[in-house]
């Protein structure tokens, strides 16, 4: 028993990661007044990149680069259509899914033909799992063996990469400039541009910031979690983010808590499959897979508290003509 | 007051073509990318989707799918609201679709069965808009993001269907018995057998279709409820002191949204597939947004933008068969490439030719 | 006397797109100074001070600043020079504490702590120092408006500024708020800051400057040391020619009631109480002003009599019918049913679509008459023929049903407003600020049209925040003050006696003969 639940929870905590990455993305974005419901499609990008230049270039953290940078590119291109050209930032979100499943699956087929997917990675192409020190030491020490070696130790570097970005996230938006003007201009625009700050510049740097995290979260899926590029690999995972920030109601550490929770359904989900419940029956998986937007259109609907943007969010932002 | 305006077809024709324009150009950037001919591409596409009749019938029965789509988004445009759930109320659609026709086939001929289509996939499609739309109405939580999330739970709940008691028995399959001809509409080959549109699904729900653009067209611009509809959608407070309840009318728009994305699944379900599958909308729903906003949410040019990107549908599945290398997923990067250039960059032109159209006007001239 | 301006505008122009702004502006300001800028809605101040602050560039002409040409491309430039303003709609991010808004743009260093720190003292400094007090930890948009406009002041003193624009400060203020303004106003200048008050309103003027220039039309049409000149100068020179302050009627001859509130109380989407038990009656044939410096109830009022706004309490009885808002909130198409009319105080944001045909427009609210309408469908040549007969009763120019109300001018797309509800022949009218930024041929043409219809037997409920408007059209005047209904006048009421009661000076005795009626 509770070594199943152990084992739940290691996986809880690999299924999370990209969410929370992801999640964190979209927290920089969305705090900063700019709305992203493209976070599928950079991840996907993401992805793709990773894969593609970690296989060529057999090396993860190339191929971590490449990653990054593709995402960077998508989430400029997101920057440039809402930020530089007030155009909508919701059609510009779907514009980014289309064109990253699009060009995925077509530059795979075109590099690799192998039918959208890239060659699986070996060695170093990929992040491998990082042990902890004294892990294998502690393993059969009751109750707390477990708890360190399987669910603490073990993970890839990035999982660790996601879990520090949350304190991190808030450092940044709490106790430095720049997490001040981003929270002000996701709220009042007007109010920072007569402050004499830049509001293109300074959502510019959300969107990027943005970039960055879902090209951790996409590469994840790609060169750490599995050994290469699927095609359509992310499967709603920017969505589920999306829903998780909102959740979390566009703060770090309940993003984490989001997250995990979203996690843990999913993980759940694996291990529930075709099993019974005493009295209830099977329940079908399905059901896990969709809790997580249910939830979140619960909480949307002010049962569990009440979920507000910031308050300039998915406006433009244009000068008042007085 | 405005800065001023810029001359109806300039509006209307010449920047929705440019847009158009810089999202081929970039597509064609692409072609050559992956290593083909662009303009022998553009070739293919054009002559498979309009060259032959059949091709041609393709091209009508995927535009038929996107003016459903087109028109729902269009008609919640016009009420300020933004529904990106068409996905999930296509989807469901279907299933009113199936109900209809899995209820009916065996005893009534298709004339029959077709109101009752009609009827299962509009409520269907409504019913899956109208949490959303409620909450949005009352709750003030946002229609865009909670229609996203219902298309997801959408895909879940199908799923669940179509692997439990709608599974036709034995099958290995996620999907329904195939309905007899009382569940099927003609094909427009069958009807009008001179034509030659051969193989192509087109059918006759691509008349119901048309039907539905007069009558959105009808609804928006000649009825009080679409006056309220637009008066809501260009400033809501407005309507408010003109006495329109915000609550009805967004509750009653993204009914007919839902309702009009759910008749989608007339055209695939009942007129081509003749069984209710998994993942039959597979995108027709967000391209609704791209068809909207380039129909600029008027029957006429949904319709046109339709058939568009009918054309791309059609001339795309030519072409991953005459260049192997521009797979079906190039078809996906070209609507990603007009959603971004119609749709998120529509004003990117904008400056420039309102400078070329009305250069500075002399500094004296004019009075406040 | 030869001191080095610490402002001085030669030959600015401003146009937005085919509007021209600003004209050929010429401005000098004198150093630790209070210099007011007056002059009607959209005389061009706010664009000139916009240009001041770096917000907008002139297309033409010279900015000096102490004596050197300088150009303020943005905010930033604009502060660096020692410029800071206090804008109408307050800049300030609501979630935040007063302390982040302040540092917020002038935080010191890439981390917090620091620039917050020193901001913290800094606060206290200036708190000592000129009086202004406000809580650091406190949430911004938890304030009550004067503490937020506080915040504002600080903002600009914090970073150095040595020229303060404050832009129609006083319009959210209570006059007791507006006061202390002043008093700050002049704590500042005596410590050698330099004022630029902008406002449309005269008594602040006077009270508040020592110099005044006039802006009308885009242009500056004078400049006057203020203890040389009188509010009935500056307000031809606002206007361009004498103001016709007294309107041409009749003695009422009032009737029967026609609306009848009791108890009324409403509370906004805050909680607060904004209208408080207020009871009055309107009678056929009178002119009901209600008078009070804007944001002491009156529009909510109006909202909630026409059936926009929720009461929390209180009856209305219409002609004859006894409605009680507790119970049963009526909407706008109820009350528009019962006879009621109503010309809202915001055409732009609420009587107009503006981005919808003339003629269109004309059925706003009235788009479900039978007359307008057959079955489901709108019946559209019955709504065209009754557009242009309005427009040509009501001389509306250009009279073009097609031609989207945009493209009207302020006093036509008022009369757009007035024609349509008038012409419904409405028992009860209610009217917000008819003539707001409507020209002076409109404003006669409108003033005529609510007398006539007072002649023709009907009720109206005039809010205005223009006391002369209000002294020349209403036969009785309530005075609001703070939600609460302070006094009653009638149509003799003396400006100053008036100006106490807005205040919030109350006088028992008369309040009382109000209620007797």
């Amino acid at each position: 028993m509770f070594e199943t639940l152990i084992l739940t929870l290691d996986s809880t905590v690999r299924l999370s990661t990209p969410l929370l990455l992801a999640c964190l993305a979209g927290l920089y974005s969305e705090r900063s007044g700019i709305v992203d419901i493209g976070l599928e499609g950079k991840m996907l990008g993401a992805a793709f990149g990773a894969g593609a230049v970690a296989y060529i270039t057999g090396n993860a953290w190339i191929g971590l680069m490449a990653g990054i940078a593709v995402s960077i590119g998508l989430a400029l291109i997101h920057g440039f259509a809402s930020i530089t050209n007030r155009g909508n930032q919701i059609v510009s979100g779907v514009a980014i899914n289309f064109l990253a499943a699009g060009l995925t699956a077509l530059l795979g087929q075109t590099w690799f033909s192998q039918g959208g997917r890239t060659p699986s990675l070996q060695g170093d192409g990929r992040f491998r799992d990082i042990v902890l020190p004294g892990a294998e030491q502690v393993r059969d020490v009751p109750i707390i063996g477990p708890i360190y070696a399987e669910l603490l130790s073990g993970h890839n570097i990035l999982v660790y990469a996601a879990f520090v970005a949350v304190p991190v996230t808030w450092w940044v938006l709490f106790r430095t400039r720049f997490g001040l003007r981003l929270r002000a201009v996701g709220e009042n625009p007007a109010a920072v541009d007569t402050a004499g700050i830049s509001v293109t510049w300074l959502r510019y740097r959300a969107v990027i910031a943005c970039g960055i995290l879902c090209g951790l979260a996409g590469s994840y899926l790609s060169i750490a979690q599995s050994a290469g590029f699927i095609k359509d690999m992310t499967a709603g995972k920017g969505f589920i983010a999306l829903a998780a920030l909102i959740f979390a109601k566009w703060r770090p550490a309940s993003a984490m808590f989001a997250c995990l929770l979203f996690g843990f359904l999913d993980a759940t989900a694996i291990r529930m499959q075709g099993q019974e419940v005493p009295g209830i029956g099977e329940i079908p998986v399905q059901f896990f897979q969709a809790l997580p937007y249910i939830l979140t259109v619960i909480l949307l609907a002010g049962f569990i508290g009440k979920a507000i943007p910031p308050k300039a969010a998915g406006i433009p932002y244009l000068k008042e003509r007085s | 007051m405005s800065g001023g305006q810029l001359p109806r077809w300039v509006d209307y024709g010449l920047i929705p073509f440019l847009n158009l324009a810089a999202a081929f150009l970039v597509s064609g950037l692409v072609v050559i990318l992956i290593g083909e001919n662009p303009i022998d591409a553009v070739k293919v596409l054009i002559w498979g989707s309009l060259g032959y009749t059949e091709g041609f019938g393709y091209t009508l029965f995927y535009a038929t799918n996107f003016i459903f789509t087109g028109l729902a988004v269009a008609v919640a445009f016009h009420a300020g609201l933004f529904n990106i759930g068409g996905e999930g109320q296509a989807y469901l659609g279907g299933l009113g679709v199936a109900i209809a026709c899995l209820a009916l086939d065996h005893y009534v001929p298709w004339y029959v069965t077709l109101p009752f289509a009609i009827l299962g996939s509009a409520l269907m499609g409504a019913a899956w808009a109208f949490i959303p739309a409620w909450l949005q109405a009352t709750r003030g939580s946002h229609v865009v993001i909670t229609t996203i999330m219902f298309n997801f739970i959408a895909a879940s709940l199908m799923v669940y269907l179509l692997n439990g008691f709608l599974k036709k028995p034995g099958s290995m399959q996620n999907e329904t018995r195939t309905f007899e001809d009382g569940g099927r509409l003609p094909f427009l080959n069958d009807i009008f057998p001179s034509f030659g549109f051969g193989f192509a699904p087109v059918n006759l729900a691509l008349f119901v279709a048309l039907a539905a653009c007069v009558l959105v067209w009808l609804l928006i611009w000649r009825t009080k409820l679409g006056f309220e509809i637009r008066s809501f959608g260009a400033n809501a407070t407005a309507a408010v002191y003109a006495g329109i309840s915000p609550v009805r009318i967004t509750v009653v728009t993204m009914l007919i949204s839902g309702g009009l994305a759910g008749m989608m699944a007339i055209n695939e379900i009942m007129g081509s597939q003749h069984r209710l599958l998994i993942d039959f909308v597979t995108g027709y729903g967000f391209v609704g947004i791209a068809v909207a906003l380039m129909g600029r949410a008027h029957p006429v040019g949904i319709l046109l933008a339709s058939i568009l990107f009918g054309m791309l549908y059609q001339g795309g599945a030519e072409l991953s068969f005459e260049m192997p290398n521009l797979t079906r997923d190039m078809i996906i990067v070209i609507q990603g490439l007009v959603i971004l250039f119609a749709g998120a960059l529509e004003h990117m032109f904008r400056p420039a030719i309102a400078q070329f159209f009305m250069p500075a006007r002399p500094k004296t001239a004019q009075e406040a | 006397m030869s001191e080095t301006p610490a402002i001085e505008l030669r030959k600015i122009n401003k146009s937005f797109g085919a509007v021209h702004a600003n004209k050929d502006i010429d401005l000098v300001v004198k150093k630790g100074s209070i210099h007011g800028i007056i002059g009607e809605n959209g005389a061009g101040k706010s664009t000139l001070m916009s240009i001041l602050y770096g917000f907008y560039q002139a297309d033409t002409g010279d900015i000096l600043v102490n004596g050197n040409k300088v150009t303020i491309s943005d905010s930033k430039a604009a502060i660096g020079m020692g410029i800071g303003m206090v804008h109408q709609h307050f800049m300030l991010v609501d979630n935040f504490t007063v302390l982040e808004n302040v540092v917020l743009g002038a935080e010191d260093s890439a981390l917090l702590a620091g620039g917050l720190n020193r901001a913290r003292s800094e606060l206290h400094r200036l708190e000592t120092e000129y009086e202004l007090r406000v809580d650091p930890e406190a949430i911004t948009g938890e304030l009550p408006v004067g503490l937020q406009q506080r915040v504002e002041i600080l903002k600009a003193l914090y970073r150095s500024a040595e020229v303060l624009i404050l832009d129609e400060p006083t319009g959210v203020l209570t006059p007791a708020e507006a006061d202390h303004l002043f008093k700050i106003l002049e704590v500042l200048k005596n410590e050698g800051k330099t004022i630029l008050l902008i406002t449309h309103k005269l008594r602040e003027i006077m009270a508040a400057t020592d110099m005044v220039s006039v802006m009308r039309r885009g242009e500056m049409v004078a400049t006057r040391e203020t203890k040389n000149t009188s509010m009935e100068e500056l307000a031809e020179l606002m206007v361009g020619r004498s103001v016709l302050l007294r309107v041409d009627k009749k003695p009422a001859e009032p009737k029967a009631p026609v609306l009848e509130v009791e108890n009324l109380t409403v509370t906004d989407s805050r909680g607060v109480e904004v209208v408080k038990d207020v009871s009055f009656k309107v009678h056929e044939g009178e002119i009901v002003g209600i008078a009070g410096v804007s944001g002491n109830g009156q529009s909510e009022l109006l909202e909630t009599l026409s059936g926009i706004r929720r009461a929390t309490r209180g009856t209305l009885k219409i002609n004859g019918e006894t409605i009680d808002l507790a119970n049963r909130a009526p909407d706008a198409a109820d009350m528009r049913a019962k006879s009621m009319g109503h010309v809202p105080e915001d055409r732009h944001r609420m009587g107009l679509i503006n981005s919808f045909a003339e003629y269109e427009n004309s059925i706003l609210g009235y788009h479900r008459d039978p007359a307008y309408s057959k079955g489901l469908l709108l019946d559209l040549p019955a709504i065209k023929k009754n557009a242009v007969d309005e427009i040509e009763k009501y001389d509306i120019r250009p009279p073009n049903p097609m031609l989207k109300t945009a493209n009207f001018s302020g006093g036509n797309q008022q009369k757009v407003v007035l024609a349509r509800e008038i012409e419904r022949d409405p028992n009860i009218l209610l009217v917000g600020q008819p003539t707001r930024g409507v020209d002076i041929g409109a404003i006669e043409f409108i003033h005529k049209r609510l007398i006539e219809l007072r002649d023709a037997g009907k009720g109206i409920l005039l809010v205005s925040v223009e006391l002369d408007e209000i002294r020349g059209l209403s036969d009785r005047v309530l005075v609001m003050f703070d939600g609460k209904v302070v006094g009653e006048r009638g149509a003799d009421a003396e400006e100053s006696d008036l100006g106490l009661l807005m205040a919030g000076i109350e006088d028992n005795k008369i309040a009382v003969e109000g209620d007797v009626q």
